[in-house]
């Protein structure tokens, strides 16, 4: 089944009053399961599309279908499919609010929509991702870069999405941590059957990464690969 | 041999640095003014004109007024209109400032260009020509005062908060709290407000010693607290009467004035360099 | 100055915080006109190395060395303006990202020029055309009109090579570059490293290479040293890195991910076998 289908897809970004057409006329499809990668150089509309599919951005024009139902442009998402889309972001420096403990951060979001037991699932994550419970109640800037990417990919995971974007989730922290973080992702795709869609600017990760990908240029699609 | 490159060592300064001789001073002219009747030799109302327009001695210490009450008492007595004065502006004018510039800077688009022209309006107007056409509208009085120098105060935090909402709207971490289906007032208030705070009160400090002398303003023009009350910027007035003979009559409310701006100003200062990261040594 | 004499000599090099934490804790090593790569992960003091290198260190950080000398100078008792005058001239730096190196309100021929004008007298005429010369020297297209341009017109690979331009238009005898790749894209990183060896091979100087991208650098050092949490633990040619023997050194050789090591995990470090290590 095709967890995400685009036809024909723009994207503008709306600053103020200007519009700035920045991706033109995407047409891919992501089936579930599988790890999909943007790639290319800075500039190139990876990321743009990828906060429309985050649903950050409801800038866009052609067709979306997501999970097999259509999306609407011009609406942010609400209610499951909010749930069910989640990111990891680029800069574990700047992705965690600095003045909440990570508990809050963790916690939030599971308090709005009312499950119990969050506090066990919060340790249950730490487990999963290889950080200590020690570490639940400390603000962000108490942690590396590495663990706080760990913290960022659990926040994403307590909301058990089908579907996880990741924006160049390791290029702002070390190699040695990057094979960390690359490793910890491949586990949590095998034993949660998710579908993730990265965007990296680096060709190695996505060649070791992913089973589909497609390469950008200039906002529009350059290269489709497929690997094996 | 070792050897080493280390800075001068200050260490024993380090306990005097503007926040700690703020925090002194406020605390200081805080604790005069809950603890007036106490430290007070007399009554700060009572007249004796056989005693008026006295030097400062060892039984009055800052000498008498032209009413002969004794300064001494007055001063300490002034400091509490001042201070309920402040205290009521700043009350009135940060959530106010806050509210308007966090929606703004959140909300964009006409949202924004309304609030921050009325902030523009309110801002081009000087402050205490118009505290002192609305308290003569209301009425003098502490309340009145304290009202018409919160109008026009306000627009400096909206600004600011303004500024720093744009600047934080596209953060990462507010995008995830987004996705995480974290939205409007959750959001405004759990998440934005915090990181707004700590300069809004290092403003307000700031501000603090403009705002006693906008009252003491009010007070010297006679638009303040109303006599026999004892109030620093009355006080002035009847005292600049007599300035050339008997200075100490408006220089003892004057120093007093001066003071307590400075405290502010030093604690909001001490506070900036802690609590702004920009400062960081 | 002969080119066999050493360009940094430095024994017992510790850096900490003034309440006595350590961060560099008590390295040694010396280079001369080569190129040396430093390595390791962020936190294992390899910047703060290097910062120390160029005076640069902040105040609250004390230094300490049983021997520091750069290019001949004792350094480590130098006062700033004893610093400026070696700082861009005979030792110069390149940092991380050029878009916070550069400065947005002055035009790229002001700010290479810059280092001309502390340093060197000459006229106005024979500034701008070395500035030309040392724009067209990285590799940059039209350096007339380049130079009237500013920071936020150029990409980021062309950013860095203006900030290479800027650190050797005084013909330093050290060039330390502080991860000069990491802000720049995958694509460009190889080309500027590229460019900063062979501009570093053609003035004969010493270049001092800072990352946590240990196979990157590999291929344009002759040397490599590699840190971690503020010692040296291992020191090796640069040929010999496939066969390093120190397990935190072959981790760093091989956790980078490609198209080979598909479906098999990525070697990481393990960290509690290095504390037993240290």
């Amino acid at each position: 089944m095709n967890q995400l289908e685009l036809k024909k897809v723009s994207v503008s970004h709306v600053q103020g009053l200007q519009s700035n057409t920045v991706v033109h006329d995407i047409d891919l499809t992501v089936e579930a399961g599988e790890c999909f990668g943007l790639v290319g150089p800075s500039g190139c509309g990876k990321s743009s599309l990828l906060w429309v599919l985050a649903g950050l951005n409801p800038h866009w024009e052609g067709e979306i279908t997501l999970f097999g139902q259509p999306l609407e442009s011009g609406k942010i998402f609400t209610g499951d499919r909010r749930r069910r889309v989640q990111m990891v972001f680029q800069d574990p420096y700047a992705s965690l609010h600095p003045k909440h403990r990570l508990r809050r951060t963790l916690a939030e979001p599971l308090k709005l929509l009312g499950l119990s037991d969050i506090n066990d699932r919060i340790s249950e994550g730490f487990k999963q991702v290889g950080l200590t419970e020690n570490m639940i109640d400390r603000y962000p800037h108490q942690l590396s870069g590495g663990q706080r990417q760990r913290v960022a990919i659990i926040r994403a995971l307590l909301l058990e999405p089908k579907l996880l974007l990741l924006d160049e989730p390791t290029s702002a922290l070390d190699m040695s941590v990057q094979a960390e973080i690359l490793n910890l992702l491949n586990e949590l795709k095998a034993n949660h059957d998710l579908t993730m869609i990265m965007v990296s600017h680096d060709p190695d990760v996505i060649d070791y990464m992913c089973d589909h990908a497609v390469t950008m240029k200039a906002g529009r699609i350059d290269q489709e690969k497929r690997y094996v | 041999m070792i050897i080493s490159k280390k800075g001068v060592s200050f260490r024993w300064l380090r306990p005097f640095n503007t926040l700690n001789i703020g925090l002194i001073l406020v605390v200081i002219l805080v604790g005069l003014a809950l603890l007036a009747p106490l430290l007070s030799p007399f009554d700060p109302n009572i007249q004796n004109i056989q005693e008026r327009l006295l030097a400062p001695d060892s039984q009055h210490w800052f000498g008498t007024d032209r009413f002969g009450r004794d300064l001494f008492s007055r001063v300490l007595y002034g400091a509490r209109p001042t201070l309920i004065l402040v205290s009521l502006v700043i009350l009135l004018t940060v959530p106010i400032g806050l509210a308007i510039g966090i929606f703004a800077g959140y909300f964009g688009g006409w949202v924004e260009r309304i609030l921050m022209r009325l902030t523009d309006i309110v801002m081009s107007l000087p402050s205490l020509v118009i505290a002192l056409a609305l308290v003569s509208i209301l009425g003098p009085g502490l309340m009145n005062g304290a009202l018409a120098l919160a109008f026009t105060s306000w627009p400096s935090f909206a600004r600011q908060a303004r500024t720093e909402t744009l600047a934080i709207r596209n953060s990462d971490y507010l995008s995830a709290a987004k996705m995480q289906g974290i939205t409007g007032f959750r959001l405004i208030f759990g998440h934005i407000l915090p990181l707004i705070l700590p300069s809004a009160i290092v403003r307000a400090a700031l501000n603090l010693g403009g705002i006693i002398l906008a009252a003491a303003g009010l007070g010297f023009l006679g638009m303040g607290i109303q006599p026999p009350a004892a109030e620093w910027g009355s006080m002035v007035a009847s005292g600049s009467r007599v300035i050339f003979d008997q200075w100490w009559v408006a220089a003892v409310p004057g120093v007093a004035i001066l003071l307590a701006s400075l405290a502010f100003n030093l604690l909001g200062d001490g506070l900036r360099d802690k609590m702004d990261p920009r400062h960081d040594k | 100055m002969t080119n066999k004499s050493s360009l940094v000599d430095v024994r017992g090099l510790q850096i900490g915080l003034a309440d006595g934490t350590e961060l560099v804790k008590g390295i040694d090593f010396s280079m001369g006109r080569e190129r040396v790569a430093l390595v390791g992960e962020s936190g294992s003091g390899k910047s703060l190395t290097a910062r120390s290198l160029m005076g640069l260190l902040p105040d609250s950080l004390y230094v300490e060395a049983d021997h520091f000398q750069l290019l001949d100078h004792p350094v480590l008792t130098y006062g700033q303006r004893q610093w400026n005058t070696l700082r861009g001239h005979q030792v110069s730096m390149v940092l991380q990202d050029p878009k916070y190196a550069l400065n947005p309100t002055q035009n790229i021929g002001r700010q290479v020029a810059e280092p001309l004008v502390l340093h060197q007298s000459m006229s106005s005429k024979a500034r701008v055309e070395k500035v030309e010369y040392m724009l067209d020297a990285v590799g940059l297209p039209n350096p007339a009109k380049l130079r009237k341009m500013y920071p936020h017109q150029l990409s980021g690979g062309m950013g860095q090579r203006v900030m290479l331009a800027m650190a050797l238009i005084n013909d330093p005898q050290l060039l330390i570059a502080d991860e000069p790749t990491s802000a720049l894209d995958h694509a460009v990183r190889d080309q500027v490293l590229a460019l900063i060896h062979s501009l570093v091979e053609e003035r004969n100087m010493g270049l001092l290479l800072i990352s946590h991208d240990l196979q990157q650098v590999a291929d344009y050092c002759e040397r490599v040293m590699v840190m971690y949490q503020g010692k040296l633990i291992d020191h090796l040619a640069a040929e010999a890195l496939p066969n390093a023997t120190h397990p935190y050194t072959q981790t760093l050789w091989s956790c980078r991910p490609n198209i080979a090591k598909r479906g098999q995990p990525l070697p990481t470090l393990d960290r509690e076998h290095l504390e037993t290590l240290n």
